[in-house]
């Protein structure tokens, strides 16, 4: 059972976000980074697919710069096989079609029967490049998955997706994309001995150039702004009850405009 | 001060960070109340090798360095402090001995499960009268047979509740005095004339038990003893050495966590309309605390570097026990003065810090006998 997994580094959830001086992007300076939760589930589920089929490969794909090198180690820490680095500077910080376009063009060397996406990366939350990608792979895609069955010829798949107020099952030939859902597994830690093994799995470093892809973005970042900042709340005091109750009624009307 | 340490040591201190943040920290205040491990978090910290971080793969262990070994123990202890107790005396009390003199044959029967977290292991030199004076024990070993009969009890036992393993020092010979001393190592699901006496009830670290240990006429088979007999004093006097780095680290490990804790609290606690965290006074507390933190930490890894290169670390490792402790137990006194009533009061894990931070003193040599061994070191330098 051989699996692609894309994985992509993020700041960890604790941070606290800046908006850099110039609102082009966020500080990144002094900031952890950690692998995006959505494709934690998603290497974990190859790791078990792998360990269920007792053969096949893991192989974890990463855009990113330099540090992203770090959550590729911290997945082979966990078990997977071998790594892909994208890194380059076009694609890094490139829109959403740019980068499936890059993921599209580096999964052409990998063999697998599943790839695997987060369904969506908890800093940008574009949630477009799973779909993206198996459009330019001509792959089907099953969304939010969290279950996952592969047939034992592995020709096809039974898939459990979360929808509106319950769970969708769909079968799917492979290969094919799923984007991973919160539920699908609970990722292992990595082991020490995961750690000192994963020194030694192999990184393949790629530019866009090796890829022989071109990079054109379709969206352009304009600004980064915070929210604004939450105003203090309204207290109705000194009434009776009922009385209260009907300012608060008036208030939610039309001051909040939300009844 | 990340850019000191490899990515490997990173790595490490980074999954067990983010497993006692998750795992741990969580179910620390229900273990200090119970007074009770949990066998859960031992199960899962076994599967990532951490109930044999420096102890190589092939004998189930993690197979790192004792420099990753120092960062683990302190994640763990920042999450909860007896939990560190009972990885710090698993690892360095039973595992180092049994790695460090144990022949082949009782590696791979004593070491193999306890390393890979199967078992708990435990390690049994202190007796009523034999504590800073290992060499005054009185627990006895005589040759029956195929077998050494023991005889003796043995007194404040970390994890002697729950482990499957003890290796423990006992006398061969008492007019030899020291020199009649050995070490054993004994499955206590196979010893008859073994048992567990009182457990302790203890200010802190009760998520780690201590624990009575009784030796009646309990058998062991002859094979069991560790290397050359007459060699026990020698080997307790290097368990205990690595040991204390673990100490160090576990009290590192509940300083950083007042640290936290004492910086969140001063940024929201306001009083005359700002945050107390403006006043000089709390910052000079919270500027204190960090600043000997980090020279301990510091002092740890200078120790386990050492240890790591085979060099000699005795009193490198006395110093770092020594200091990383009375940082601790000085941060966690300060801890609990900058959070006040609160700070006095089980809400907060505040109080439970400074009741953990205060066995660091004590075990593993007391911070007295650190400073025995700090100065004999120096003095014979001179000599």
């Amino acid at each position: 059972m051989k699996s692609l997994v894309c994985l992509k580094q993020v700041p960890d959830t604790e941070t606290q976000i800046k908006v850099n001086p110039e609102g082009t992007g966020i500080v990144t300076e002094g900031i952890k980074h950690i692998i995006n939760p959505y494709d934690e589930f998603s290497v974990e589920e190859a790791l078990r697919l792998k360990e269920k089929f007792k053969e096949g490969e893991v192989v974890i794909l990463a855009i990113g710069p330099d540090r992203a090198t770090e959550s590729i180690r911290t997945a082979l820490a966990m078990g997977a096989d071998r790594g892909i680095h994208v890194n380059d500077p076009a694609v890094n910080t490139a829109d959403p079609f740019a980068v499936a376009q890059a993921l599209a063009a580096a999964a052409k060397d990998v063999q697998y029967d599943v790839i695997f996406c987060g369904h969506r990366a908890i800093d940008d939350d574009f949630c477009e490049v799973g779909a993206m990608l198996a459009e330019f792979l001509g792959l089907p895609q099953v969304t939010l998955v969290t279950k996952v069955e592969v047939a034992a010829d592995k020709k096809s798949a039974i898939l459990e997706r979360d929808i509106e107020g319950g769970k969708e099952t769909v079968e799917v030939p492979l290969p094919c994309v799923v984007t991973s859902q919160k539920g699908l597994n609970e990722p292992r830690y990595a082991s020490l001995p995961g750690i000192m093994k994963a020194k030694k799995k192999p990184i393949d470093a790629k530019n866009a150039a090796a890829l022989g892809v071109s990079v054109e973005a379709k969206l352009q970042s304009k600004e980064y702004s915070m929210p604004p900042e939450r105003k203090a709340g309204k207290k109705i005091e000194g009434l009776e009850p009922p009385d209260a109750a009907k300012q608060v009624v008036q208030a939610l009307r039309n001051e909040a405009k939300i009844i | 001060m990340d850019y000191l340490l490899t990515d490997e040591q990173k790595m490490a201190r980074d999954m067990a960070r983010k497993f006692a943040d998750s795992e741990l920290k969580p179910i620390a205040d229900r273990l200090d109340r119970e007074h009770t491990h949990s066998p859960e978090v031992v199960k899962a910290l076994g599967e990532m090798g951490v109930m044999g971080v420096a102890v190589p793969v092939e004998y189930g262990g993690g197979g790192m360095d004792y420099v990753s070994y120092a960062l683990i123990v302190a994640e763990i202890s920042r999450a909860c402090g007896g939990t560190g107790t009972l990885v710090a005396a698993h690892n360095s009390l039973y595992c180092y001995p049994m790695l460090k003199f144990g022949a082949e044959q009782q590696k791979q029967r004593y070491l193999v499960p306890a390393a890979s977290g199967q078992s708990v292991g435990c390690y049994a030199l202190t007796e009523a009268n034999a504590g800073s004076d290992p060499a005054a024990l009185r627990t006895t070993a005589r040759l029956d047979g195929d077998s050494w009969v023991i005889n003796g009890e043995k007194k404040f036992i970390s994890n002697g509740n729950i482990a499957d393993y003890v290796v423990f020092a006992a006398t061969t010979d008492r007019s030899k005095g020291y020199k009649g001393i050995s070490q054993f190592v004994c499955d206590v699901r196979e010893t008859p004339g073994y048992k567990v006496g009182r457990v302790e009830e203890k200010m802190g670290i009760n998520a780690s038990g201590t624990a009575e240990l009784i030796f009646e006429d309990a058998r062991i088979p002859k094979e069991n003893i560790l290397g050359e007999p007459g060699s026990g004093l020698r080997q307790m006097l290097a368990t205990l050495d690595s040991g204390r780095i673990s100490i160090a680290a576990q009290a590192l490990g509940i300083g950083r966590a007042v640290l936290e804790e004492s910086l969140e609290y001063a940024q929201q606690r306001e009083q005359f309309g700002r945050p107390i965290s403006d006043f000089q006074a709390i910052q000079w507390k919270l500027a204190d605390m960090a600043t000997q933190l980090d020279a301990a930490e510091l002092l740890i890894w200078r120790a386990a570097l050492l240890e790591d290169k085979g060099l000699p670390f005795e009193k490198e490792a006395a110093m770092a026990k020594m200091f990383a402790s009375d940082v601790a137990m000085h941060a966690a006194i300060e801890g609990v003065q900058i959070l006040g009533g609160y700070g006095y009061c089980r809400d907060y894990p505040m109080e439970r810090h400074m009741r953990d931070a205060k066995i660091t003193q004590i075990y593993e040599g007391t911070n007295e006998i650190q400073r025995l061994v700090i100065a004999r070191n120096l003095l014979k330098k001179r000599k």
